[in-house]
This record gives C-alpha cells, structure tokens and sequence, in this order.
C-alpha cells in the first residue's frame, strides 16, 4: 500500500467537491449557534461523533470489500433527511470522477452502473481507498477527518475565522478522530459476522433539521 | 493489500470530446472576469443572439447560489431546463479551476437531458483577475472586463488578461463619463496578449454582442469541422 | 400518578430461568447486581375476521398492561408503570405484536422515567414491534425521561410487512426540571418487508462527546420522532419545515428513501413544545 495514497484522499486540494459543501456549519453560522473558536470546536466534535462515525463506518465497510449495494442501502437507512442523501450521492458522483483518474476499479464502476443518480459518498470513498491499497481503518479516517475539516474549512469563509485557529481546533480533535476512525473500522470488521447492521447509525437530529432547512434557502454560499 | 488492476491503464479526462456514446459532446465556452463587468449581461445577450441557431445551455457560478442563474431566467433568455446553477462554497474560482467537480456534473447533466446540445456557455462568479477556467472544463474561454472599472486594468495583466482566448473590454460607452481611454486600453491589452484577440463592446447598443457571438460561432464551426475528421 | 412498588415485590424470574419466550439475549445476560429486574412483558393482537382480539397479554415486573378499550376493529392496550423502572442494571423488554388484519394501539399512561440505580450498569430497555399484512400498528409512549445519574441503552426494532402501517412517536427528555440527563443511547432500526428502511442511533448526556452542542441539540433538552409508514404514503412528498428558528424548537418532516415511510425529527427546548411539533407534523403527514 501506499500510505502517500491515504494523504491524497484526505486532501482537501482532492478535486471531488467538497469544497462547496460546509457540512452544517452555514447552517449553525446563520442562527449563530457557531460564532467563534469554542463553538465551531463543539461543532465538530458533534459531527465527528455522529455524521462521521457513521460515514466512518460506510468507508471501512466499503474498503473492506463488503457489498457496496448493500452498503449505499444501509447509507440511505442511515440518512432519513433526503436533502443530506442528495447531497451524498452528489458528492459521490463527483468522487467517483476524481477516483476514475487516480485509483480505478471494476468494483467502482459496478457501483457506478447501478447507482447512475451517483452511490453515497462514503461507499465510494471506501471503494477508492481500497483500489489504491489502503485499509478499512485508514478509509474511515479519511471519512471520519473529513466530517469535520469540512465544517472547520467552511468556517473560515463564513467566520473569517483566523485559519490557525481553525487548523488547532482539527489539531485538537485528532485523537478522538483517530478513535472514530478504529471503532468504524471494528464495526466494519462484524460486518462478515453480522451484516451491515454492525454498523454505526450515529446520527444527529438538528445536523437532519437543520440540512433540510438549508436545502430550502434561496441565498446561501455553500451547496449543503 | 487488494489492488485492483483490471482497469490499470483506462483514462477518463474530465473534458474529453467525446461522449460515452461516442458522438462529439457540444462546445464548452467559459466566460470570466471580475464582478460587475457585465458577464451575465454577456450571456443573457449572447443566448438571444445564438439560440434560435444552436440548441444552448447555460451553466452559472454564482456567489450567492443561483442570482444569475434567477437573472437569466428573469430575463427569459432560455427556458429554465437549459439553465444549471452550480454553487461554489464562497470560492467561484475554486469551483472553476481547481475542482471542476461540480462544474462538469451540471455540464454532463445538461448534455444527457438536453441532447443533441451545440453549445454551454460556463459563467464564472464574479472574482478577481487571476481566476481563469481549467482546460479540464472549457474548451475555450472569455474575460470580461470593463472600461468603467478603470482602464489600466489591461496593463496589470494576470491570467485572465494575458491568456483568455478572448478579451472582452465592455460598457464602451462609458469611457468619455469615466475618463477610459479605449485606445490606451487596446495598446496594453496588445502588449499583454500578443496575437490573442481583443473586442470591445458596448452591449447597451442593438446587436452590441454580435462581435464575440461571430469568434463563438467560429469555434464552434472549427469544432464541429474537427468531429467530421 | 401510576403506583410504584417495591422492587423487593417485583414478581422476580429466578435466575437462569428466564421465561420459556424471552429471548436469547436475556438469557446470556443476567440482571447486573441482584436487585436488578429481567422482564419481558408481551402483547399479541389477532384478526379474528371480525374484529382485533388480544389473544397475549402478558404484564411482566415494571409493566401492567390494560385494555383500554376497543373501538370498532382496533384495540388499544395501556402499559401501566407498577414500579420504578428502569434502574441501572435493569433489562427490561416489550414484545408487542400485531398479526395479519389487526389494529392495535399501545399507549403509556404514564412517562418512563430512567433513574440512577444501585448500580451505574446500564439498564437496556428493548422494545420489538411486529406486525403482519394488512395490520395496523400504533406505539405511542409517553416520553422517556432520562434523569441524572441514570445509565440507559434504549433499543427499539420494528419488523413490518409490505403492506403493514405503522405509526411510531419517540420523545425523550433530557434530564429532569433543571437537572443534567443521566447518559441515554437510544437505537431505532425499522425493517419493512426484509429492507431496513431506518437505522438510527442517538447518543445524549455524559460522557458522550458533542452532544450538547451546535451540531446535536444545541442545548434543547426535548427530542423525538414520529415515523408514519404504510402503503398510503407511496407518494412523493416534500419535505415540511416546522419552526425554522431553532431556539423554540424546529422539525422537519420529510420521505425515508427505502419505503413509503415518513419520518418527523424534533428537537425542542420543552417537552410540551416538542409534542405540539410531533403533532403539527403528524398532521401535514395525513393524506390529503
């Protein structure tokens, strides 16, 4: 494996479309509920914790070459809020270009074939992680980092935030992302034994609210 | 670890000519520039000048999601399935250079609802001097700048300036009430550009536009002359 | 208020003889310290081809149930607290069934409040609903109150047919007037015709990490579902928006992807709030 293959994925210079997408936090920003350093922290710690975790686990899942299918059903049993499912399949259409560059695999393009709408964005993610050669674990810390170096980077637009802070609240986060990232990755490993409900269902309710809310703005910055 | 080769080699380019069922996909024309320098007039004009001609689409980047894309609409320009409006995160440059992402989705959607399509005209939001399209994404592209927001913007130069296809000076006809002067503007622009093309419009008078819709049609006209190849 | 008995009362299950039906689970673990209470309380409703008859109704430790009354073909059957419960340690189960063509309505009389026991083990509390074809199914608790100090993993697992209905409202309460809440982990997993249409896990209170914060509750202490599945509601839906300034409370009621289901999700600072919440969405969710 290449572990340079794990940095590439988790890059936010990753042409897949993340970049458009705050995870929450426009939303938070709006009715004030984030405004500062300490907020955007217990920010992302929530979305870490139950988005990720969640997401985490589709990844490492996914990576471990469980049925991607039945992975994007349990992905969208894991998302009662369509306006987040849309957004997941959206941003999993646009992974699957990036991974058709970098990392392809027939597995990726099964997937492909039967989700043309586009798969849930952490099922690809696993798919290209396991095409490069790397791990459920380091799958689901893709996933679980990216759950809340979203919100972080989307806050120093909305905020501007000073971006070194923004960088030492991620800083701060690393141990308990590196502890959702191996509990994803222990779920995953019941998958064989259990199914996909062995799998995490973390799951926020203002994060399903307030995703639903946003999608019926007229004016905002950031797609979801 | 598992290393799937069965597709070692295939290449998917974001802009290939192509598409999947082989015919030539249409024209992706790219139009930049700083906010305010009469973009989104350009391409509401250029859509009346075009559409009863080829079958057109638009794709915008707004700032705030979907102002001109809502402008084109308003403005009736095109009916609402040829207008997409792609949202950029507080970034329009970023959602046009450096992940196209988005971008190529609302492009390749237009191309499967709408096909046969000759032409997509991409908007960028409004944003600084040094956003220009990816290759990745247009084929050819347009910057838009103005000669109201001050005429010695040709001679900074940047990317937009030096390296679009076409260098749109606009609202000529504010020159005398700004002070602009147009031939200074020409000179720098010339400087910058070498041999690259420059057309100075002034989209208040009829047919303002006819210039740049001439250079679009003629690349379409080479484009199509390549698919025939 | 309902009675509340003394644990020392509790029709006891000796250990290592649980009853011949409780399931596999219970019997691998036993109750955490002796004055824990195991039990599984069951009830079954039939279709006799005229009207729902309970064929099972089996009270069992903390729950008493009751007829309440039946109107036309529905029955409904009221869970009556008879002790405090559930403790830390506790395992406690209801197994409430609707068979094919039945119409049953189970309520609380009263809310389930989870309090710190002798013990910080957890106490589980799982709760299995079935039902078959053509039935109609309707589980409407008072809230679970989660109170300071307590420790409780709340499951509840739905099995329902292609073309069962379901009605379902959870509300839970975090903490009591002016208390922090005890540590809650409250799991939902509804299966509609072998497909799981809705997995969902929520985690509140010390030690978890977030929970209060700006992207779980934000400091609203009442959250709650109400999910309304049933071949009717195989139309496409937009979603509802309620209250869109959250620090009154806020919904959204909005389709599951993998079924005719929709799912409201509150949250609210009050348990009064909350409800009127589930009930405005549960009345955008009727057919038009």
């Amino acid at each position: 494996m290449s572990r340079a293959a794990l940095l590439l994925l988790a890059d936010g210079r990753f042409p897949a479309g993340g970049h458009a997408h705050s995870g929450g936090v426009e939303a938070a920003v709006a009715r004030r509920a984030v405004h500062d350093t300490a907020s955007l922290e217990a920010f992302c710690r929530g979305r870490l914790h139950t988005t990720g975790l969640t997401t985490a686990g589709l990844s490492a899942a996914a990576a471990a070459g469980h049925d991607a299918l039945l992975l994007d059903d349990a992905a969208d049993a894991r998302t009662p809020a369509p306006a987040l499912r849309a957004v997941s399949r959206r941003l999993g259409r646009q992974m699957t270009r990036a991974a058709r560059a970098t990392f392809p695999s027939a597995a990726l393009e099964r997937l492909a074939a039967h989700r043309p709408q586009g798969a849930h964005q952490p099922v690809v993610l696993g798919l290209t992680a396991r095409a490069a050669g790397l791990t459920p674990v380091d799958a689901a810390h893709a996933a679980a980092y990216e759950s809340a170096g979203g919100p972080a980077t989307a806050a120093v637009r909305l905020l501007s935030l000073d971006p070194l802070d923004a960088s030492r609240v991620l800083a701060r986060l690393g141990v308990e992302t590196d502890r959702v990232a191996t509990a994803a990755a222990d779920a995953a490993a019941r998958v064989a034994a259990e199914g996909v409900d062995a799998l995490p269902s973390a799951s926020s309710p203002l994060l399903d609210i307030t995703g639903e809310q946003h999608a019926a703005w007229t004016v905002r910055l950031f797609a979801s | 670890m598992h290393l799937d080769h069965s597709l070692p080699h295939q290449h998917f380019p974001s802009a290939s000519a192509t598409r999947p069922d082989g015919h030539r996909r249409a024209l992706r024309v790219g139009l930049g520039g700083p906010v305010g320098s009469g973009k989104t007039a350009s391409v509401a004009a250029l859509c009346r000048t075009l559409r009863d001609r080829y079958a057109l689409a638009v794709v915008t980047n707004d700032i705030y999601t979907r102002e001109d894309a809502e402008y084109l609409l308003r403005e009736a320009v095109l009916p609402p399935e040829r207008i997409a409006a792609v949202e950029t995160g507080a970034c329009p440059h970023t959602a046009i250079r450096d992940d196209i992402s988005a971008n190529l989705e609302a492009v390749e959607h237009l191309e499967e609802t709408l096909h046969p399509l000759d032409l997509v005209l991409i908007e960028s939001g409004g944003d600084n001097l040094t956003a220009t399209f990816s290759k990745g994404l247009v084929d050819v592209q347009i910057f838009v700048i103005d000669v109201s927001s001050g005429d010695d913007i040709p001679r900074k130069g940047g990317p937009g300036i030096t390296t679009a296809d076409l260098l749109v000076v606009n609202k000529t006809d504010l020159a005398p009430h700004v002070g602009a002067d147009l031939a200074a503007m020409a000179a720098d622009a010339r400087r910058q550009r070498g041999d690259l093309p420059v057309i100075f419009t002034s989209l208040t008078s009829d047919d303002g536009i006819r210039e740049v819709a001439d250079w679009v049609t003629g690349h379409l006209t080479e484009w199509r002359a390549e698919a025939a190849v | 208020m309902t009675p509340v008995a003394q644990r020392a009362e509790r029709p006891a299950d000796p250990p290592g003889a649980p009853p011949a039906d409780a399931p596999p689970a219970d019997v691998q673990e036993p109750p955490a310290h002796p004055d824990a209470v195991r039990a599984t309380a069951h009830i079954r409703a039939a279709h006799n081809g005229r009207v729902t008859t309970l064929p099972r109704l089996r009270g069992d430790g903390p729950f008493h149930l009751r007829r309440v009354r039946t109107r036309g073909n529905s029955a409904t059957v009221g869970i009556i607290g008879a002790m405090s419960a559930p403790l830390g340690g506790d395992r406690l189960a209801l197994d409430i069934i609707a068979e094919e063509g039945a119409e049953l309505e189970v309520t609380t009389a009263a809310a389930t409040l989870a309090l710190r026991g002798p013990t910080t083990a957890a106490a589980t509390y799982d709760v299995r609903l079935t039902a078959g074809e053509h039935a109609h199914l309707r589980w409407l608790p008072q809230p679970l109150i989660s109170a300071a100090g307590s420790n409780l993993r709340q499951t509840c697992t739905v099995e329902l047919a292609a073309t069962a209905r379901l009605v379902l409202r959870e509300e839970q309460l975090l903490g009591r007037a002016g208390e922090e809440p005890g540590h809650l982990v409250s799991r939902i997993l509804v299966r509609r015709a072998g497909r799981t249409l809705l997995d969902q896990q929520a985690a509140y209170g010390h030690p978890e990490p977030g929970w209060d914060g700006p992207a779980v509750l934000d400091g609203h202490r009442a959250v709650g579902q109400l999910l309304l599945v049933g071949p009717e509601l195989a139309v496409h839906r937009d979603p509802v928006l309620l209250g869109e300034g959250s620090r009154d409370g806020c919904a959204v009621l909005a389709p599951l992807a993998g079924g005719p289901a929709l799912l409201a999700t509150a949250v609210a600072p009050t348990s009064s709030t909350l409800r009127t919440l589930l009930d405005t969405a549960h009345a955008h969710a009727l057919p038009r």
